[in-house]
Parts: C-alpha cells; sequence; structure tokens
C-alpha cells in the first residue's frame, strides 16, 4: 500500500480542517488504516476493489482445484457429496460476484475518471458506499463456511425448489439470499456512479465518439447492471420471503410456480455475463490499438456492437431454459435471438483483427494475454452457438460441455482480459513494470494449463457426463479425460501462482519506470505513474479520439492551452478535492450487521436486523448532512520523470 | 467548481459536460433501475393471476374500489404538492417550500394510512394474508413494496423539511444538531400518531360507538399528537438565516423525481392489480 500511499503527495494542502460541528468530524489524514477506510479517492477505492477481487480470486481457484482433485479418478472419496455441493456453489458464486465482477469494477473505478479526463467520479462517497457494501455482502456469503449451516449448496442459480426452507431448511441459503442482495445494492449504486461520471465529467473535447473504448464498455455494463440486477433482486426477495415469512412464491402446494425463479434469474443472468465479458472487450479495444501501433479499426463499429450486445442481452434469457418445455415459438424465438447475438460479437474480433493487420506488433506481455482472449474467447464463442441451436442444446444441457463452453468464455475471454488488463495498467498504477520474462512465462503456462483442463470437458459432455456429480464410476469412459483435466488444472494453479507471485514482487520491488511506458494512445498515461491524488494537476482538452496521442503530436499548443487553463483555475482557488468521510462505511456496517441478523441468526434475529437498520440510517443521514464541501489543492512543479 | 453567479440556473449546470446537474441524471438512472424493480413485481403478480390454483381467493370480493380510488387521488394530488414545493424553491421561497412540503407529507401520510387500514381490513374481515395463497404473498408483496417506497418518500420529505431549518454558515448555533433530531421525531411522531388515530376513530365508529368510547380508547394516541404537533410547531418558529436555499433547489428536485415516480408507479399497480380485475 506505500506505493500509493506516497504518490498522493506533489501537492500541498489548505484548510484541510474547517470549523463544523464536531458530530461531522471529517478525517483528514492521508496514510494508515483510517485514510483507507475512509478514502473517496477513485483510485484507492478501486485499488481495494482489486485487492478484494483477487482474494476472492485465490479463494475460488482453490475451490476449483478442490473439485479438480474430487474428480481426478472414478469413485473418488476425498471430499464427501455435500462438501462437493459446497464447493461448486461457493466458487461459481465467488468467481462471478466476488473476482470478476469487482475486478471489472476496480479497473473502472481507477480508469474511467483518467480516460475522460476528470479529477473523481461524480459521487466519490457513494463509491465508497459501492466499496464497503460490496465486502459485506461477500462477507456474508462466505460465513457460512465458519458455521454449522455450512456453506451455500444449492448452485449457483439456486434453482427453486431445492432453494425452499423444505429442501435446505439450514441458513446456508438465507446467507446466500442477503450476501447477493447486498451485492446487487453495491453494483446498482457503483453502476449509477459510473454512468453519472462518464455523461457528465468529461473534459472539455471529450465528446460520446472521442470516448476510449474501454469507457464505452463501462458505460454499458453499467447500464446492464441497474437494469438486470433488479430482477435477481426481487426474485431474492421472494426467495427470502418464502423462508422466512412463509409465503407462496416457489411453493408448488399453495399455487406457486419453480419455474418463474429460472426467468427472474436469467433475466438478470444473461445481462450478466456480458457483464462480465465487456469490460474485458473494452480492455483488448485498448491493448491491441496500444500494441499494434495503430488506431482502434472500426472504433463507431466497435461501440455500437458493445451496445447492440448489451441491448440483446436482454432478449436472449431462456436459452439457458430450453429443456424446461417452454412451447415450439417461444424456444424457437429465443434460439434465433441467441444466434443472432453472434453477429456483433463477431464483428468485434473482426475489428480485432482489422487491428492487428499490417499493424507492427509489439510482443509485450499484455499484448499476449490479448491475442489469447481473442482466440479463447473464439473458442468459447462457437461453442455457444452450438448451444443456441435448442434440439442439439437439449443434449448438451447440464453436462460438461457446458461447463467447457462457459469456462472458456469466463477464463479464456473474461479472465484473460483482465489478466491482460492488470499488467498493461500496473506501471500506470504503481509506477512500476512487471518483467517481462515471468509475465510471458506465466501466460505460456496459464495458457496450457487452461487448454488441457477445459478442452477435454468438451469430450466428456459429449460422451454424457452430467455436471455437479461428485463422483463417477470408472466403467463410463470418462477416466482419462478427468485425469488430464485434473492435471490441466494443477498446471493452470501453477501458472496464476507464479502470476500474482510476480505481480506482488513488482509491487514491493519491481523496475521502475517513468511516463507512459508502452508509447500509448489514451489519456490516462499522460498522468505521472502513479497519479497524483488530484488526477490532473490540469484538466486537458480534447481534442482528438485517441487524446493523448494527439497531444503527443502537438506538443507546443497543448503547453499554451495547459498554462491558459492553469491560470484560470489558479483564480478560482486551486483544485477543489473532497473531504475523505467515514459515514459511507457506517452505513455499509449497518447493511453488514442488518443482513448478518437477518440470515445467519437463530436467536434476537428481530433486535439485530433492527440495530442494524438504525446504524444504517443513522450513517446515511449524518453523510447527507455533513455537505459535500472539500478543501482546495495545489499542484506543485509536477515531478519531472 | 463553486459558482460565482448571482442568479442560478435551474436548468442548466455549467459544470457537466450535458449541462443536466449529477443529482437529476443519478435519479434518473435509479430510476430506470427501480422501473426494472417493480416490473418484476408486477409481471410476478399477473402470471400468478393468469394461473390462479383451485380454491384462490376471488379480487373482487375482497377490495374495496372506493377507498382505494379515493387514496389513489390522495397520492395524485400529492404529486401537485410536490411539484409546487419545487416551484418555491426554485424562486427562493422557503416558507411556501416548507408548508408544500407538508403538503405533501400529509398527502403521504394519508395514502399509507388508507394502506395500513386495507391490509388490517384484508386481513381480519376477508381473511387474506401473506401466506394463505399464492395471491395474498403477490397481492402484499407488491403493494407493501409500494408502500415502502412511499413511507422511504415521506421519510425523505421529513428529512429534507427540517434540513432548511439548519442555521447559515458562520453562525454560532451548537444546538441545532439536536434540535433538528428532535424535529424530525416530533414531525413523524404527528405523522404517526394522527394515523393511527385515524384509524382508531374509524374503526370505533364502523363498530357503532360514539366519539366517547374513541376517546377512552385511543387517548393515549390524541396526546401523543398533541405534543408532538406542538413540539413541531415549537421548532418551526423562524430563529434568523438559514443555509438552505434556492441552490437547494436541486436537492428538492431530484427528490421531487422519485416522489413522482412513486405515484406513476401507484397508477400502473392501482390499474393492473385493481382496475382489471373489474374489467
Amino acid at each position: 500500500m506505500e506505493a500509493t500511499a506516497k504518490s498522493n503527495f506533489t501537492g500541498h494542502d489548505e484548510h484541510v480542517a474547517p470549523k463544523r460541528a464536531s458530530v461531522f468530524w471529517r478525517p483528514t489524514s492521508k496514510t494508515g488504516l483510517m485514510s483507507w477506510l475512509t478514502t473517496v479517492d477513485h483510485k484507492r477505492i478501486g485499488f481495494l476493489y482489486g485487492v478484494f477481487a483477487l482474494f476472492f480470486f485465490i479463494v475460488g481457484g482453490l475451490e476449483a482445484l478442490l473439485i479438480r482433485l474430487q474428480l481426478a479418478v472414478p469413485n473418488n472419496d476425498l471430499l464427501s457429496a455435500q462438501q462437493y455441493n459446497e464447493l461448486f456453489t461457493m466458487h461459481g458464486t465467488t468467481m462471478i460476484f466476488l473476482a470478476i465482477m469487482p475486478l471489472s469494477a476496480a479497473f473502472f473505478n481507477f480508469m474511467i475518471p483518467l480516460q475522460i479526463g476528470a479529477r473523481d467520479v461524480a459521487f466519490p462517497r457513494l463509491n465508497s458506499f459501492s466499496l464497503w457494501t460490496f465486502v459485506a455482502g461477500a462477507a456474508i456469503i462466505n460465513l457460512g463456511w465458519f458455521m454449522k449451516a455450512g456453506a451455500p449448496d444449492a448452485g449457483w442459480f439456486g434453482y427453486a425448489p431445492l432453494t425452499s426452507s423444505t429442501y435446505s431448511p439450514d441458513h446456508s441459503i438465507d446467507m446466500w439470499v442477503m450476501g447477493l442482495q447486498l451485492l446487487g445494492v453495491a453494483s446498482i449504486a457503483a453502476s449509477l456512479n459510473f454512468i453519472v461520471t462518464i455523461i457528465n465529467m468529461r473534459a472539455p473535447g471529450m465528446t460520446m465518439m472521442r470516448l476510449p473504448v474501454f469507457t464505452w464498455m463501462a458505460l454499458f455494463t453499467s447500464f446492464l447492471l441497474i437494469l438486470s440486477f433488479p430482477a435477481i433482486t426481487i426474485a431474492l426477495v421472494e426467495l427470502m420471503m418464502d423462508r422466512l415469512f412463509g409465503t407462496n412464491f416457489f411453493e408448488v402446494s399453495n399455487g406457486g410456480m419453480p419455474i418463474l425463479w429460472q426467468h427472474l434469474f436469467w433475466i438478470f443472468g444473461h445481462p450478466e455475463v456480458y457483464i462480465l465479458i465487456l469490460p474485458a472487450m473494452g480492455v483488448i479495444s485498448e491493448i491491441l490499438p496500444t500494441f499494434s501501433r495503430k488506431p482502434l479499426f472500426g472504433y463507431p463499429i466497435v461501440v455500437f456492437s458493445g451496445a447492440i450486445i448489451g441491448f440483446m442481452g436482454f432478449t436472449v434469457w431462456s436459452h439457458h431454459m430450453f429443456t424446461t418445455g417452454m412451447g415450439t415459438v417461444a424456444t424457437a424465438a429465443f434460439a434465433l435471438a441467441t444466434m443472432a447475438i453472434a453477429v456483433p460479437t463477431g464483428v468485434k474480433i473482426f475489428n480485432w483483427i482489422g487491428t492487428l493487420w499490417g499493424g507492427h506488433l509489439q510482443m509485450r506481455t499484455p499484448m499476449m494475454f490479448a491475442l489469447g482472449f481473442i482466440w479463447m474467447f473464439m473458442v468459447g464463442g462457437f461453442s455457444g452457438i452450438m448451444h443456441s441451436a435448442a434440439p442439439a442444446d437439449a443434449q448438451q444441457q447440464d453436462s460438461y460441455f457446458v461447463v467447457a463452453h462457459f469456462h472458456y468464455v469466463l477464463i479464456g475471454g473474461s479472465l484473460f482480459g483482465l489478466l491482460a488488463a492488470i499488467h498493461y495498467w500496473f506501471p500506470l498504477m504503481f509506477g512500476r513494470i512487471v518483467s517481462e520474462f515471468w509475465g510471458k512465462l506465466s501466460f505460456w503456462i496459464i495458457f496450457t494449463g487452461f487448454n488441457i483442463t477445459f478442452f477435454p470437458m468438451h469430450f466428456l459432455g459429449l460422451n454424457g457426463m452430467p455436471r455437479r456429480t461428485f463422483t463417477y464410476d470408472s466403467n463410463l469412459g470418462w477416466n482419462t479425460p478427468n485425469f488430464i483435466a485434473t492435471i490441466g488444472a494443477l498446471i493452470l494453479g501453477v501458472g496464476i501462482a507464479i502470476y500474482f507471485i510476480t505481480i506482488v514482487y513488482t509491487y514491493f520491488k519491481g523496475q521502475k519506470i517513468g511516463r507512459d511506458p508502452w508509447d500509448a494512445r489514451t489519456l490516462e498515461w499522460s498522468l505521472p505513474c502513479p497519479p497524483p491524488e488530484y488526477n490532473f494537476a490540469v484538466i486537458p482538452k480534447v481534442h482528438a479520439r485517441d487524446a493523448f496521442w494527439y497531444e503527443k503530436q502537438h506538443k507546443e499548443e497543448i503547453a499554451k492551452e495547459n498554462a491558459a487553463q492553469a491560470k484560470e483555475d489558479k483564480a478560482h482557488g486551486g483544485i477543489h478535492m473532497p473531504f475523505a468521510s467515514i459515514y459511507p462505511l457506517v452505513a455499509s456496517i449497518g447493511l453488514l450487521v442488518a443482513g448478518i441478523g437477518i440470515s445467519a441468526l437463530d436467536h434476537n434475529k428481530l433486535i439485530v436486523s433492527i440495530i442494524g437498520g438504525v446504524i444504517m440510517v443513522a450513517g446515511i443521514f449524518l453523510w447527507a448532512h455533513e455537505g459535500n464541501e472539500g478543501y482546495h489543492m495545489h499542484a506543485d512543479k509536477e515531478e519531472k520523470s | 467548481m463553486s459558482s460565482h453567479a448571482d442568479t442560478i440556473d435551474h436548468h442548466h449546470d455549467h459544470t457537466t459536460t450535458t449541462g443536466i446537474p449529477n443529482k437529476k441524471l443519478v435519479m434518473w438512472a435509479f430510476l430506470a433501475s427501480d422501473c426494472m424493480f417493480f416490473g418484476v413485481l408486477i409481471a410476478t403478480h399477473m402470471i400468478y393471476r393468469l394461473y390462479p390454483p383451485p380454491g384462490a381467493p376471488d379480487p373482487m370480493d375482497i377490495f374495496s374500489i372506493e377507498l382505494t380510488s379515493f387514496s389513489t387521488f390522495i397520492l395524485l394530488m400529492s404529486s401537485l404538492m410536490m411539484a409546487l414545493a419545487v416551484n418555491a424553491i426554485q424562486k427562493n421561497n422557503l416558507k411556501s417550500m416548507r408548508l408544500s412540503l407538508l403538503t405533501t407529507v400529509f398527502f403521504g401520510a394519508i395514502f399509507l394510512g388508507c394502506q395500513v387500514y386495507e391490509f388490517q381490513h384484508f386481513v381480519y374481515a376477508k381473511h387474506l394474508t401473506l401466506t394463505n395463497s399464492i395471491f395474498g404473498s403477490t397481492f402484499y408483496t407488491l403493494t407493501g413494496t409500494h408502500g415502502t417506497h412511499v413511507a422511504i418518500g415521506v421519510f425523505w420529505l421529513i428529512l429534507m423539511y427540517v434540513r432548511s431549518f439548519q442555521p447559515a454558515a458562520g453562525i454560532k448555533d451548537k444546538g441545532w444538531f439536536w434540535r433538528g433530531l428532535i424535529h424530525i421525531a416530533a414531525v413523524i411522531g404527528v405523522v404517526i400518531f394522527s394515523m393511527f388515530a385515524v384509524i382508531g376513530l374509524t374503526h370505533t365508529l364502523q363498530a357503532g360507538e360514539g366519539f366517547g368510547a374513541f376517546l377512552s380508547h385511543d387517548f393515549g394516541l390524541l396526546i401523543g399528537l398533541a405534543v408532538t404537533t406542538a413540539l413541531s410547531f415549537y421548532l418551526a418558529r423562524p430563529r434568523g438565516p438559514v443555509a438552505f436555499g434556492e441552490a437547494n433547489a436541486i436537492d428538492v428536485e431530484s427528490m421531487g423525481l422519485y416522489w413522482h415516480f412513486v405515484d406513476i408507479v401507484w397508477i400502473v399497480i392501482f390499474t393492473a392489480v385493481y382496475l382489471l380485475e373489474y374489467l
């Protein structure tokens, strides 16, 4: 944490402690635990999102390794069936909600303001609330490991009626429900913030069609989030009402229909897969031009394809339900829509290839992961198109073929994109660059291990191995592929370990670099590495799509502009910075206490929930009344680099 | 980022890229999200109404459309008062804004009171509970979620009303924070006591008992009402310049957007859940 903490001192403050009522104490320290708990700086919040996400990524990865070890040989008894159920449920839930999504959120937080030339997000304190509410939700979901009830065990999509109190009487499902609801609150709050930031906080000249593609994808992802999360939230509310108050939403004996859960879940669940992949597509659209030494091929088409994917993401949810007997018309309609959504996706892939074509390719580590993304995501995409044919899908449903498909799009797609993003933006975030040798080594081991693990699963699935079975007999012909997959998983684990050790080593001891190590194109690279607390000493004027590239070609013009702008800023009292605030954290703690009260306790449910509610309301109340004022800062002579 | 303009332009915020104030934009985006919340709830209700299990209760036997029409009308009128409050603060007319906010709270409280009465009536007289039928489950969850939105709105209105008494910066007034808390509690007290007093009176009159019986049943409520009302008036006395002014119009306006949205959702619910049954 030292590196980011120190970087904040390239300026000096004034009026740090204003006169105010003592209840509205504002934290002013810039180092130490308190500064991290109360921070409203989007870069620090992004960093914390990243730390939590990578922690849960490792947890989810270890869960996956246990699953693979159990399946290595037939009739294995390393895990009991119950433990296996808990592990695959938590592996899915953790990877989707606690690893990939927050890792995307980490880069959204860190990069959006830098890419659009802003000094922070639109609502800095709301941003802090999103972070801590996410942590609260993650804690509640994982609480089961430490309790008698055990971890949630109904699968990551928790189909009714398995989640009803008849079949899951203990608290594990309650905690899963409550944790996901808190994560929903956190995601919606964060997305609202990003939407307003991107639409309203752009630097002069940064028109929408000059936005970096990563920011565009962040905008689409945010819209998907605010429109899809309500569906799962209401489904979870209905499930919670069923479990706590005895309503009948999914209770067949009283007229409830379990199929309703599937519809509501997948109305959320399918946009969710685009929530996972669009940020990675944005990252790729940044990395390929940088390392191909060319502008992105067909920028408007890439942007509009993203919009179309986002929109169509809401029209295909029932392809997860082809075998539920929806009727021929519905099945045909959803099959067609699913085939159609491959078109904008394919358009993007051709645009990326167009970007590479004739470029002067530089095979640095981020570029390796980006190219790996394109290839592996295409493999996952092809098996996805196979699923869109409903008759074929009826065979593949719930088999390892599906497992292979979504791991190719989630690891080969989303995760490769995010691993590329870590390498790409690491120099900007911490001022140090990852060693090419260790970076590339980790890439090749991850790439090899990943394919050895998941490619055999296609065959396992076509040979009939169902997913979510904790063991299998030796005479079914599944032994060899399963054993190969387990070996692959271990190789993948080694690759990931090398990746993380390299990253952590670089964080502390890596080679220091100056500005703009990749000779990149977008605005965030115009800043010192790592960027100062206020981001831009002078708010830039944007003249072209690849704003920083233009700046590098027109140095005199930009210098003149900046000098004029700096003068004007000085007349307005310097750089305005928001105060840190503890109340978002207080509100999140209230949610955590209330969530635990409702979901995890046998006694004193009501009292604990009410105490939590009161803490939350108090936090929000004080937050609203402390006011959004800040202090002024003056950028000193910028550090030479 | 500080505004030096003498007159505030309420339709264009020059500090943002689009000219739309951030607080307004975030509220619009949130309402889009909230549309989906209610959309899912209403869809759940409609689907289960299309496929009722055998022996399901008939909504026509349960609803009392007159009462619900009345409360719908009141909620619509509260939107008018909300709009007047926004208009007043945009013209820096603090007194008029406070009056309009209180009227909005009053109308919102009538709506909530009608809902409390309706729920009581359905449970005790019509035997429709949350658990005994799928209709009860979807009906109470949907209208209850809407009622929660209204209650949050009323709470927010009260907070905004009390906040308008916060003394201006630079004025030495250490007690305002705690006074403000008591003020909020007092106004909430007025709302709750009066709501239950009216419901109590209705029940007494329906039971054929006289006004005297009401006094003896609900004497405590009336005392509470008197005390909180007196306290609210006392705390609302003018005490010198306040911080709240035209610059806060955007706060009132985004709250107004929320309030109007909750009204519109009720129009949809009233149509889909109540009126459609009478087709």
